[in-house]
């Protein structure tokens, strides 16, 4: 197990280098500097000017050089200033979007868990009854219905006409003069409509994934012989099946890690939250490689780990895996 | 079968919320106060906020570094320049107190204001115009508005409040020049590195608002400035909310959590017209500094020809452009100047919609279609050709849409190609990879345009990319730099005009208007070409409609 671990752990080096490293280029290719948008069709710009800050920016140098400062300066933990006119550290940009992204995408997955999973078990439970067939309907319009679309529509509902929730933004005006217990409240009714919009669509796929694992495990024959020990439903379900079913969704839980620090750029646009899915589009726009890098870094570094996670928890939880 | 329910479903679904939407708009107009609100005649008084909806996040608040409108905004209030803009487009000091400008129109002397201080209470000399000038031409100083100040040869401070430059030649836009730019506070940065300071999102200025805070992605905070040397202003506060998206401001607007925005053509015309809107807000209307254009690529054989490019312009219907794409908010471009300023020339040449002169024009020059499929044809080639412009503005496209739609009429094929804005530039207007675009410029109140039009600024990543050559306008493209007499400069950029419509380099297409929306509580709001927000000191929020008890600590 613990050899199992190291290797694991050891793969994910190389694998980390040929993923900036390919990044790093592929980013480089695409048309566009980042001095574009300071200098591009401006009439006051010259050349000469323009030439001048691509070399202070270290632009002009081949990009293998390039790429070889961007390492080494990683190697400190260091992922470079922003290459936008506000020139702060990658990381400061970073650090102050990151715990917005991350608690908002929390406390929608465990809302998304805690709802799907019991919806997934009682239709699995119930095949083809009509709460199941209801469930079902209700799922896939929850996965057609365009996020934005739906945002907009519960803005103006809840928010211009019946005005019981503010319709944008994190906090409220003066919320600096609010009571400890109002502050809390002003940030929860500001999350009410994000979280419920980023949960909506995410609800619907797991629900339909723990229905079929569910309908699986029931056809098993160690499902049927607990039947015939003429244990209780409940006891056959919750105790023996659940567990099983729920292999699957440990994947799922690690392959999200990496999701928790990812944002949707038309979510917190429509919202007004500053996350990280709006930096990193608008980084992407202005070609500012070092903040495109340190996202990428960050999203790579967590998706190895999460995948690393999912394997090594799948070991511990099922024993076939462990004794291979 | 199952599929078909699902959709029955869904649309009875959207149908329901389509009532409760209708319902609440009918029982959704506030009985307020709407006399007192509407009335005009209040005394000024302390107090009050205001609230303003911004898509962008400014990037940096040192003006010489941004290179954003909405950076820009914000530093505005904080900042002032030696001169300014006065409401009818004319520049008044200040910073200055007045200037002379010498006879042979190379030295500028300013005599500053006595007595105005930095928001840290520091006195403001000429000293820090000195500072600011002397970054902003450092190379190490990242700033795209070098070139103004690289034409200055000396600059000197004369005593604490008198500066004087000195110019190689007479430069005209060098007196606009100093503005906000390049007014810096020396005893903060003196010896920093300035793209490196904390005081890009904490400056200190002299302005009328001192920046109080500011929330990443959500808000700045902004409050008044009680030694502002012009009089402190009435409102407390000036707060910018950060919405990225313009339909959630617009929601917020409606709420009433905002009290200021830019509104887009379909919702001055279309969606704030309700009784509730007409009570509650005052919207405004007046010409955008900017206008949109088709520039042709005059190095390409067809275009060469300015009856080619003079029979296109009368195949666009550009009443129906503004019509159809700005409803009807903005009025026809004829010349890169806004209609009703110094600059503006009324009485050049015009192209009226008339498709039948286009075609005769057409003709004249030997396109005709000869195999009857509608395509006009010269030495078996087809009048086929790509309009080319940027990703993210809608107006653009629906422009080139109609004009693709007119000139099919003629006999003329358009395609549209749409592409993502580094593209645009690098791949297509820098390599001169391109036969026609649409695109705009903002327009500086200067009427300098040397940069666009003259034939020395063909090269590389130049701005007369269409390769526009013509040797009177680089003559009195010169001469208007070299005069400070408005009346002489008059004189040159009439006739500029009237080449530029005769020849054509590109069609003027129009000029959008602005169309901002504020709340009604706000009052001493006058409108002047300039705009609104020139007097923003002077606005105020009389004690009875103040909405926010929170704003005075």
């Amino acid at each position: 197990m613990i050899k199992y671990f190291f290797k694991r752990l050891l793969q994910i080096v190389p694998t980390f280098i040929g993923i900036t490293l390919i990044s790093f280029f592929i980013l480089h290719l695409a048309p566009g500097k980042p001095t574009d948008i300071m200098g591009e069709l401006n009439p006051r710009m010259t050349p000469e000017a323009r030439i001048q800050l691509q070399k202070q920016w270290g632009l002009d140098k081949p990009i293998i050089v390039q790429y070889g400062v961007w390492l080494k300066n990683l190697a400190r933990l260091d992922f470079g200033d922003s290459l936008s006119t506000d020139r702060r550290p990658v990381w400061d940009k970073i650090k102050e979007r990151l715990p917005i992204t991350i608690s908002i995408n929390i406390i929608s997955m465990f809302i998304i868990f805690l709802v799907a999973i019991p919806i997934g078990i009682y239709s699995a439970q119930h095949q083809y009854s009509l709460p199941d067939k209801l469930i079902t309907v209700f799922v896939f319009i929850g996965f057609a219905t365009p996020a934005f679309w739906l945002a907009l529509l519960l803005m103006l509902f809840f928010g211009v006409y019946l005005n019981w929730l503010p319709i944008s933004g994190l906090q409220s005006l003066g919320y600096e003069h609010l009571s400890v217990l109002g502050k809390i409240t002003d940030r929860a009714r500001h999350l009410i409509l994000p979280v419920f919009i980023s949960a909506f669509g995410g609800m619907a796929g797991l629900s339909r994934y723990m229905r079929s694992n569910m309908l699986e495990v029931i056809r098993q024959d160690y499902i049927t012989t607990a039947r015939a020990k003429g244990l209780s439903e409940g006891k056959v379900i919750y105790k023996h099946a659940l567990r099983n079913a729920l292999l699957p969704v440990i994947t799922i839980l690690g392959l999200s890690v990496p999701a928790l620090v990812g944002g949707s750029v038309i979510f917190e646009t429509i919202f007004a939250i500053p996350g990280m899915g709006q930096l990193f589009y608008m980084a992407v726009m202005m070609r500012d490689y070092n903040l495109i890098m340190g996202g990428l870094v960050i999203g790579s570094v967590l998706t190895l780990l999460g995948n690393l996670l999912a394997d090594i928890s799948y070991a511990l939880a099922d024993p076939r895996i462990r004794t291979r | 079968m199952k599929y078909a329910w699902q959709r029955k479903f869904y649309i009875s679904r959207l149908a329901i919320l389509l009532l409760f939407a209708g319902f609440f708009t009918a029982c959704s107009s506030p009985q307020e106060s709407e006399k007192v609100l509407l009335d005009e005649n209040f005394q000024p008084a302390y107090g009050g906020m205001l609230v303003d909806g911004t898509t962008a996040e400014p990037s940096n608040l040192i003006p010489m570094l941004a290179s954003d409108s909405a950076s820009h905004g914000v530093s505005g209030l904080i900042f002032n320049g030696l001169v300014k803009y006065d409401t009818d487009l004319t520049l008044m000091g200040d910073l200055a107190e007045s200037w002379q400008i010498s006879d042979d129109n190379l030295t500028i002397t300013f005599h500053l204001k006595k007595g105005v201080k930095w928001q840290d209470g520091v006195e403001f000399t000429a000293e820090d115009i000195m500072f600011g000038y002397q970054t902003i031409i450092n190379e190490k100083t990242p700033s795209a508005y070098k070139e103004d100040y690289l034409q200055v040869k000396k600059a000197e401070v004369l005593d604490k409040y008198t500066f004087r430059v000195t110019y190689v030649k007479p430069f005209a836009p060098a007196l606009s020049s100093w503005g906000s730019l390049v007014v810096l506070p020396k005893h903060i940065l003196e010896g920093k590195d300035i793209t490196k300071t904390s005081f890009s999102r904490r400056p200190t200025g002299t302005g009328p608002f001192k920046l109080k805070e500011w929330v990443t992605g959500q808000k700045i905070t902004l409050e008044a400035n009680p030694d502002y040397f012009e009089g402190r202003p009435y409102l407390d506060k000036y707060i910018y909310r950060i919405i990225p998206d313009s339909a959630t401001m617009f929601m917020e607007l409606k709420a009433g959590s905002i009290d200021l925005m830019g509104l887009a053509p379909v919702q001055y015309k279309r969606q704030t017209n309700s009784r509730y809107f007409n009570n509650n807000f005052r919207k405004f209307r007046y010409p955008a500094f900017a206008y949109t254009y088709m520039g042709f690529n005059l190095r390409h054989p067809w275009f060469k020809d300015k009856r080619i490019r003079q029979a296109i312009a009368y195949a666009i219907d550009k009443e129906e452009v503004i019509k159809g794409v700005l409803f009807g908010l903005g009025v026809v471009s004829t010349g890169p100047y806004v209609p009703g300023t110094w600059p503006y020339n009324p009485e050049v040449k015009k192209y009226e919609y008339n498709p039948e002169k286009a075609k005769a024009l057409l003709k004249s020059v030997g396109w005709r279609d000869d195999d009857g499929d509608g395509i006009l044809e010269k030495q078996g080639k087809k009048f086929e050709f790509t309009i080319l412009t940027n990703m993210g503005n809608s107006s653009r496209l629906k422009t080139a849409t109609l004009i693709q739609h007119r000139l099919k009429a003629v006999g003329i094929s358009v395609k549209i190609r749409v592409l993502e804005w580094s593209t645009f530039i690098n791949e297509f207007i820098d390599k001169r990879k391109f036969e026609a675009v649409i695109l705009g410029w903002s327009i500086g109140l200067d009427p300098d345009q040397y940069d666009i039009w003259h034939s020395k600024k063909t090269g590389e990543k130049e701005l007369n990319f269409v390769g526009f050559k013509n040797k009177e306008v680089d003559k009195l493209l010169e001469a208007g730099r070299r005069t400070f007499n408005i009346e002489e400069r008059k004189k040159y950029y009439y006739r500029l005009q009237e080449i530029l419509a005769e020849e054509l380099p590109y069609v003027f297409l129009y000029v959008g208007d602005s169309l901002p929306i504020v709340s009604a509580r706000f009052k001493g709001i006058k409108p002047e070409p300039i705009g609104i927000s020139y007097n923003i000191e002077k606005w105020f929020v009389p004690k009875q409609l103040r909405k926010y008890t929170i704003s005075r600590e």
